[in-house]
């Protein structure tokens, strides 16, 4: 017990007080995520979203008698059409001066209530203006809405309330548990494959295994005492990217949900999911770990870790295509996609406590598994000393 | 006389590779670096393998240290078999080799601390040791220093300290002085002697002859995996220097030096 915490307080003391390693395995990918996600955000709401005071100015031609209190309520300018022939106005429009042109046929009242033919109404718009496409929307609604009033046979949504009944909560748990399982996942397995490579195949390169290798330490207490401290970083590196995507996804959602929080989920929630993390941070450590051992030198080791990283991604993609339905319990037996099952059940408020304490156990018992191979590993002169 | 470390049919083969085989003109697999070594050392006497680069020596103390298992034969190091009861052989031995490296990124302070948990020692007795040895081997200047940043001297000195943290009884060093300025070389020959005159068993490998007829009671003498002598220093040497004694002994088993 004592070895292994002298292994864990030494590996610790490597990593913590190496600034350089710090910042770039630690700091900078939740800076980062957090950065790139609010500006993306920002960015994606400065393009698509319109100035909310602005008045769009449009061009009335013909105006039945009719349709005269239902443009009055559409927030917008209509200008004096007494001196704007059509063709120049279209010519304004196309040079984003004017917003909007809507000509209807001088007849158009007349053949409405004779009912002889379809009267077509003309509406100009400019669809790189963003105030001209919205006001386009908003009186193209206007006309379908008359329209349909004309047959009278029913009318749909028309009475102005919300009635899209989705609550910020589900509208969150929507995004967060189609998005967060994959990033989760693979932030944890890029924060294992910083540092066990160079924990371990690192040290096998430079030689510096086989000096505690003639300690009187048991081999069981090293591969522990590796995977424990190694876990701590990665989850330490995993926490901050987990915190800045937390942070920024509302914002990079925020152009389309309104009203989208971190908040919405509870205590229990986080602390169940930091469970998971940690399952999942011990997991792929002792994995990666196993893979650091088996090669002889950082780069081979790297190298060897990245057909793993597809293969984790891949899992952590098909949180995408969960429908939400229930799991049979025997789903959360399989190792690396049941942290997927569980984090996707917590995001969306689904989860059954069991399956997720069935996840953790059997995660547990993988690790341990993989740490007594680690340990069989160490003891293996072939693959200590292999170069 | 106490007999410390007993050796008996030591075996170890290592698989060749298919071109290796090719440049050495043979079909054998494997190569046979130690062939069925025995020998007995006793407890308070300096006991010295020599041999030509290559006879086996290094594999030797490889086992004896519990790094590599023997295909064949055991040894008893204190009464603790070097197959069976690695932990108990590890805990008795320090060990020392050029393989065995420092990491960098650490102090000679931090690391003897370190080492010293991993052997047990008592926060106390470690001070008060590591305060000795710091001194003797003029590390205490250079104890907050990063092994990245010592002299190749100084490193091995550190790494010297190190493996002798937990005071052992039995210290087993391959090549001690290789790569060390004459002046260090003379501290560490120096501290051989003063460990074996505080009653510690020590094993050393070499190939430096001046070394063996300095500091070595007895002497096991090994060519191509085989002991073909192990004696007591002034028996083997029989009035001749050991220079000498050593070709005349080589002609004698392998048959000349050029063929």
């Amino acid at each position: 017990m004592n070895k292994i915490l002298a292994i864990v307080k030494k590996e610790l003391f490597r990593f913590l007080t190496d600034k350089k390693l710090m910042l770039t395995t630690v700091l900078l990918p939740g800076l980062m995520i957090y950065g790139i996600y609010s500006f993306m955000g920002d960015g994606m709401a400065n393009m698509l979203g319109t100035d909310e005071d602005y008045k769009p100015i449009v061009a009335v031609y013909n105006l039945p008698e009719d349709l005269n209190t239902r443009f009055k309520l559409l927030y917008m300018e209509q200008t004096d059409v007494s001196n704007l022939s059509l063709d120049k106005a279209k010519e304004e429009i196309a040079a984003q001066t004017l917003d909007l042109v809507v000509y209807f046929p001088e007849d158009f009242s007349k053949k409405i209530e004779e009912k002889s033919g379809l009267p077509e109404i003309e509406i100009y718009y400019n669809s790189v203006n963003n105030e001209s496409a919205k006001i386009y929307q908003f009186v193209a609604n206007t006309l379908t809405t008359y329209e349909d009033s004309l047959a009278n046979a029913f009318t749909m949504n028309s009475k102005g309330e919300t009635y899209d009944l989705a609550s910020d909560e589900d509208m969150s748990a929507m995004i967060y548990s189609m998005m967060l399982p994959m990033l989760l996942l693979m932030f944890v397995y890029s924060g294992c494959i910083s540092v066990a490579p160079e924990s371990i195949a690192g040290e096998k390169e430079r030689g510096t295994i086989a000096t505690l290798l003639v300690t009187p330490m048991k081999r069981s207490d090293l591969a522990l005492g590796k995977v424990i401290s190694l876990s701590v970083v990665a989850l330490m590196s995993g926490v901050s990217s987990f915190l800045g995507t937390m942070l920024s996804l509302p914002k990079l959602m925020g152009s389309e949900i309104e009203g989208m929080s971190a908040a919405v989920y509870s205590m229990m929630d986080y602390f169940l999911l930091f469970l998971i993390v940690i399952s999942a941070v011990l997991l792929l450590t002792a994995v990666i770990s196993i893979i650091s051992a088996w090669t002889s030198s950082v780069k081979e080791a790297s190298t060897a870790v990245s057909p793993l990283m597809i293969v984790v991604m891949l899992i952590g993609v098909s949180s995408m295509m969960l429908t939400g339905e229930r799991m049979s319990t025997l789903f959360y037996l399989i190792p690396v996609y049941n942290l997927v099952l569980c984090m996707n059940g917590i995001f969306s408020f689904s989860y059954e406590l069991s399956q997720i304490f069935v996840a953790l156990g059997m995660n547990l018992v993988v690790t341990a598994i993989l740490v007594v191979i680690l340990t069989k590993m160490f003891n293996s002169e072939k693959i200590m000393f292999s170069k | 006389m106490k007999t410390i470390l007993h050796v008996e049919g030591l075996k170890k083969t290592f698989k060749l590779s298919k071109k290796q085989q090719k440049i050495e003109k043979t079909k054998q697999k494997l190569k046979v670096a130690v062939n069925g070594i025995s020998f007995d050392a006793y407890e308070g006497e300096i006991f010295g393998l020599l041999g030509p680069n290559g006879a086996g020596k290094t594999t030797t103390l490889r086992m004896l240290s519990t790094l590599i298992k023997p295909d064949e034969g055991d040894a008893l190091v204190d009464g603790f078999s070097i197959v069976k009861q690695p932990e108990e052989v590890r805990a008795r031995i320090g060990f020392l080799t050029s393989e065995l490296k420092l990491e960098d990124y650490f102090t000679p302070n931090y690391l003897y601390d370190f080492f010293s948990d991993l052997h047990n020692v008592p926060k106390d007795v470690r001070d008060e040791r590591k305060k000795e040895l710091f001194e003797r081997f003029e590390i205490d200047k250079f104890a907050e220093v990063k092994v990245a940043n010592l002299s190749t001297g100084m490193k091995q000195k550190v790494s010297l300290v190190i493996s002798i943290v937990h005071d052992p009884d039995i210290i087993i060093f391959d090549e001690p002085t290789n790569g060390l300025d004459i002046l260090t070389a003379k501290v560490v020959t120096d501290f051989l002697i003063e460990l074996k005159n505080s009653g510690k068993s020590i094993i050393v490998s070499t190939h430096i002859f001046s070394l063996v007829e300095k500091i070595c009671d007895r002497v096991g003498i090994i060519i191509d995996g085989k002991l073909v002598v192990c004696e007591k220093l002034d028996t083997f040497l029989n009035g001749m220097n050991l220079e000498d004694r050593f070709f005349q002994l080589y002609e004698e088993t392998v048959g000349g030096l050029h063929e």
